[in-house]
Parts: structure tokens; sequence; C-alpha cells
């Protein structure tokens, strides 16, 4: 019981979010937002668990790195596979979002080309690790290449948008973040939920994937 | 301007509808479904793991 309550607290967190980001009350009435407000509980979050994995990833590979144990390396790993699934899921939701709010699936915006790249480096990695036979090679050069990638993805997805002049997506470039329209604190009241709720989610795909990979590679050194 | 006076073709219909309530609906279904997905891959790994196990 006492290993599986943060998992069910995950479980319980995203029921919530989404009964709440159905039912609860929410601002929609902001222009062509209208009730797609509520992609805020659902579309945000995959965002914050793809960094809250990486920053998990990017540790064990300077662990992995100044202690040369093999199963900090198959945590970075699992951890950066699992959390291209979640910028998958924050992309796709996205995408879907601006189709019908701005009308077009895609758009030249700071947010969204900076969150591709950042995806795009990651894919790399990934790629990188699936061409390298050589398991000591493939674990030293890959967590070095991580060691580079998590910084500049940072500032891709966070840093690089603010600094946009013009944007659409909002808190980026010259747009106000979802706390300015949140005036009765509505949106809170699910969303700081929600986002730990995904959080916990992508932490435990990332522990499934993880003990995937050790088996594996337990049953590959026998 | 209404969002129904955008709507332009019969998807923007649809998602235009009760706010555009539906778009939260299908951003869930979007979710959901990668994630099962994501299922078939864990289960796809699983499954060749017990069969080295059976073999060796």
């Amino acid at each position: 019981m006492t290993k599986y309550w943060w998992k069910i607290t995950a479980i319980l967190c995203i029921v919530y979010a989404i009964i709440g980001g159905f039912f609860m009350p929410a601002p929609d009435d902001i222009g062509i937002l209208a009730k797609t407000i509520r992609n805020l509980h659902f579309h945000v979050p995959m965002w914050f668990s793809m960094i809250i994995l990486l920053s998990v990833s990017y540790v064990y590979s300077i662990r992995f790195l100044s202690k040369g144990n093999f199963k900090y390396d198959s945590l970075s790993s699992s951890f950066v596979k699992v959390s291209l699934l979640f910028g998958l899921m924050g992309l796709l939701t996205g995408s879907f979002w601006a189709r019908f709010t701005w009308g077009t699936w895609w758009i030249e915006d700071a947010k969204l080309n900076g969150a591709a790249i950042g995806m795009l480096i990651y894919l790399a990695y990934y790629i990188l690790r699936n061409s390298i036979e050589e398991d000591v090679q493939r674990a030293k050069i890959t967590s070095v290449y991580n060691l580079f990638a998590f910084p500049i993805y940072i500032v891709l997805i966070i840093i690089y948008p603010r600094m946009a002049e013009t944007s659409l997506h909002p808190a980026s470039g010259d747009t106000i973040g979802f706390s300015s329209l949140d005036l009765d604190n509505n949106l809170r009241k699910v969303f700081y939920i929600a986002s730990i709720g995904w959080i916990l989610l992508g932490v435990w795909i990332g522990t499934l994937k993880f003990r995937i990979t050790e088996i594996t590679r337990k049953n590959e050194e026998l | 301007m209404g969002h129904e006076a955008m709507a332009q073709t019969n998807l923007d219909e649809f998602f235009y509808q009760e706010g555009k309530f539906y778009v939260v609906v299908a951003v869930l279904v979007i979710i959901f479904c990668i994630l099962a997905a994501y299922l078939f891959r864990l289960d796809k790994k699983i499954s060749k793991i017990e069969k080295e196990k059976n073999e060796a």
C-alpha cells in the first residue's frame, strides 16, 4: 500500500481534473477561446509532465556520468522516451486546440516552433540511442548529449517564446497568461490538481518503462 | 461576430457548437488514444521479455 499511494493520488487527481474540467465553473466567455479554456487542464500539464520527466532524466544522466552505474542510465533514457510521449500529446492537443480557436493546425509562432524544435532535439536523442550498438558507449554518449540538450530545450520552450515580440500563444511574447484571465480563481482550483495528477502519471509510466529496460538489460548481461 | 458565423466547414460547424465544448472532449480523446497506443507498446515489450525467459 505504501508503494501505491502516489499512483492512487495520480488517478484521483486526473479524475478530479476531468470532472472539474468539464463541470466546474470557468471563464467561458473569453473571445475565441469560449469553453476551450478548459483545455488548460489537459494541454498545459502535458508540457509540465514532459519538463519534469526531462529534469529527472537530466539528474540521472549526471549521476550516471559521475558514478558509472548503468541503472542510472536506464532511468535516464526511459524518462526521456516517456517524456516524448507527453510531448507528442502536448503537440497534438495544442494543434487541435489551435485549429478551432486560431483556425489553423499550425502557425509560425515562437512558442510553437520552440516546442517543435525542442521535441526534435529529444527525437534525435532517441535516434542516437538506437543507433549505437555498444552498451557502454551508448550510455556515455547519450548522457553527454542529454547534458547539453536539456538546457537548450528549456531555453527553446520557455525563454525563447517569452522573448519573442509577438505571439498568439498565451504567456509568450506579447500575450497574457491564464492567471490574468482567471479572476475568480475558478481555473486554479482544477489546474493545480490537474498538473500534479498528470505529472505523477508521467513519472509512473516512466518507472514502468524503466523497469522493463532494466529487466532487458540484466537479461542481456547474463 | 458569433462563432457560428466563422464556421466554414462541417468540421467547424460541429466543433463550434455549445461554445466549442467538444474541442475539450476531443483533446481528452487524443490524450487517451496516445496513452492506449503506448500501453500496446509496453505490452509487446513485456511479451518479448516473457518469450525470451521461456526460451532460456
